[in-house]
């Protein structure tokens, strides 16, 4: 094992550069300097997951959350205020990661800011080095700590998508004025196939795709014969010839929790045999991440299906184990800041 | 009112070639109406299409009119106002995730489509709203640009 290790090092070390923080060549047939664009590219299946930003100004808060999944995902998402609550921002969050030589995913939603904001904000994270970008409409304000709070939607996911590649295709703001150096992001949107119109969801893929998407992170898949079934048809459509498709998976600590997230958290769906599997369970928090990794290994078996994004909401120290217990990595070590030993030149 | 909006999302097809047939009919009408009277009959021909289009689909005016490529559903129904919906938060019975007491606008976008001949316009992406327009008529805009098709 460390020998393996070691030799990850090593040839990451030639390919990466010595300081973790250092931008990569931009390889080509790529659209961003990027580590995760890499992995995706080189046909690898990839893990991701999602940090749940601190409610604190505490940077070293931030790398502590991220340092748990050290080793086990090739990216991290950082949210954006999600369920509408207010938390540190994605971009801050990301450039702290990115500084470590992490690999985040700038979250972006609709729900908060209008046109001017989301172009700045995105110049300014490619400015700090981000790479990725994942376009989202955002929940509705009523579902966080503020409901109060004015809603934006001034875009939505399809079109925030094209603007973003507006800006990184066309060197140009949405209103023609140009831009000196583009932001050279990845590009990615979000789908849920689990909730009705179920049948038309594999036509909003295909529109999401049309706007720009080059990649995919879906729902929590908690329901293979839906996925299955969806996955075919996009195959056949050919959209996963045209983007990388990652899916959800969660892990569910109860049934309690489940049949709470089902009610209360939007677009969630959990099948009741996985109810069922959790309340019959000596051990629920056990078979909770024991589904998940079923679900993981089957994901990896899906035709289409380009890796999984695992979101484990207060389960996060658990990431590493269930993505070592799955097996989908086949051994290999995604990068990460401690992997990199200075070996170089020696 | 929402259940004249269901109706018309029920019957879209039946909307769809209604509209094709009167809609050449009101722009012919206004392009004559604003060559003689210019734009002294702006306000109420706005009233006009407010109260008709409000009546039949709870139109809300945003002067970037949609209809024929949304299933007759209009998007800015939908509490995020997504123009090329639906989000992901879809209740498991087709009910909004905001407003759980009204149908997701863009499940019903999506059922009226499939029963309209141009259906599949709406396939094609949606550009986000011209926010000036917010309260100006669509069907003068398309007299004025002397346009038949939306």
């Amino acid at each position: 094992m460390s020998e393996v290790m070691q030799d990850n090092s090593v040839q990451d070390a030639q390919e990466l550069g010595t300081n973790p923080g250092d931008p990569l060549p931009q390889l080509s047939g790529h659209v961003s300097h990027g580590r995760f664009e890499r992995v995706l590219r080189a046909g690898q299946f990839a893990v991701t997951t999602e940090i749940a930003p601190p409610d604190s100004a505490d940077p070293e808060e931030v790398l502590r959350r991220a340092s748990l999944f050290d080793g086990y995902v090739d990216a991290i998402n950082a949210t954006d205020g999600s369920g509408a609550h207010c938390h540190m921002s994605s971009l801050a969050v990301c450039a702290i990661l990115t500084r470590a030589g992490y690999s985040p995913i700038l979250q972006i939603s609709c729900r908060d800011r209008n046109r001017i904001a989301i172009q700045g904000d995105t110049l300014g994270a490619a400015a700090l080095g981000v790479c990725n970008a994942l376009c989202l409409s955002g929940d509705d304000v009523g579902a966080g700590d503020h409901p109060e709070a004015k809603p934006v939607f001034d875009l939505d996911s399809i079109s925030l998508t094209q603007t973003l590649k507006v800006l990184r295709d066309e060197s140009r703001f949405l209103s023609g004025r140009k831009l000196d150096l583009a932001p050279k992001l990845f590009i990615g949107s979000s789908i849920n196939p689990f909730v009705p119109p179920i049948h038309n969801r594999v036509d909003q893929l295909a529109k999401k795709i049309e706007a720009g998407a080059e990649y995919i992170q879906s729902q929590y898949c908690f329901d293979m014969d839906i996925l299955k079934e969806f996955m075919k048809r996009a195959v056949d459509m050919g959209l996963t010839e045209k983007s990388y498709i990652l899916i959800g998976a969660g892990v569910l600590p109860s049934a309690k929790t489940a049949k709470w997230m089902r009610e209360n958290v939007p677009g969630v769906h959990i099948p009741d045999a996985i109810i069922k599997r959790l309340e019959g369970a000596d051990k629920p928090q056990r078979e909770g991440r024991k589904i998940c990794t079923e679900i993981m290994q089957q994901l990896k078996e899906t035709a289409g299906v380009s890796g999984v994004h695992l979101m484990a909401y207060r389960q996060e120290k658990w990431v590493g184990d269930i993505v070592k217990k799955s097996g989908v990595l086949d051994g290999r070590t995604p990068w990460a800041p401690k992997n990199l030993k200075i070996e170089l030149g020696t | 009112m929402y259940r004249f909006r269901q109706w018309s999302v029920k019957h879209s097809r039946f909307m769809e070639g209604l509209y094709n047939f009167v809609n050449p009919a009101i722009l012919v009408t206004l392009r004559g109406v604003t060559k003689v009277f210019g734009k002294k009959l702006d306000k109420p021909i706005i009233a006009a299409e407010a109260g008709l289009k409000g009546l039949l689909f709870d139109c809300q005016m945003c002067g970037n009119c949609a209809l024929s490529k949304t299933g007759m559903s209009c998007p800015m129904n939908c509490p995020k106002t997504l123009r090329n919906g639906p989000c992901g938060g879809v209740r498991a019975n087709g009910m909004c995730e905001v407003k759980p007491e009204m149908q997701c606008v863009w499940v019903a976008a999506w059922d009226g489509a499939s029963r309209m001949k141009g259906g599949e316009a709406i396939k094609s992406i949606e550009h986000a709203v011209d926010h000036r327009d917010k309260g100006t008529s669509t069907w003068l805009k398309l007299a004025r640009e002397e346009k038949t098709d939306v």
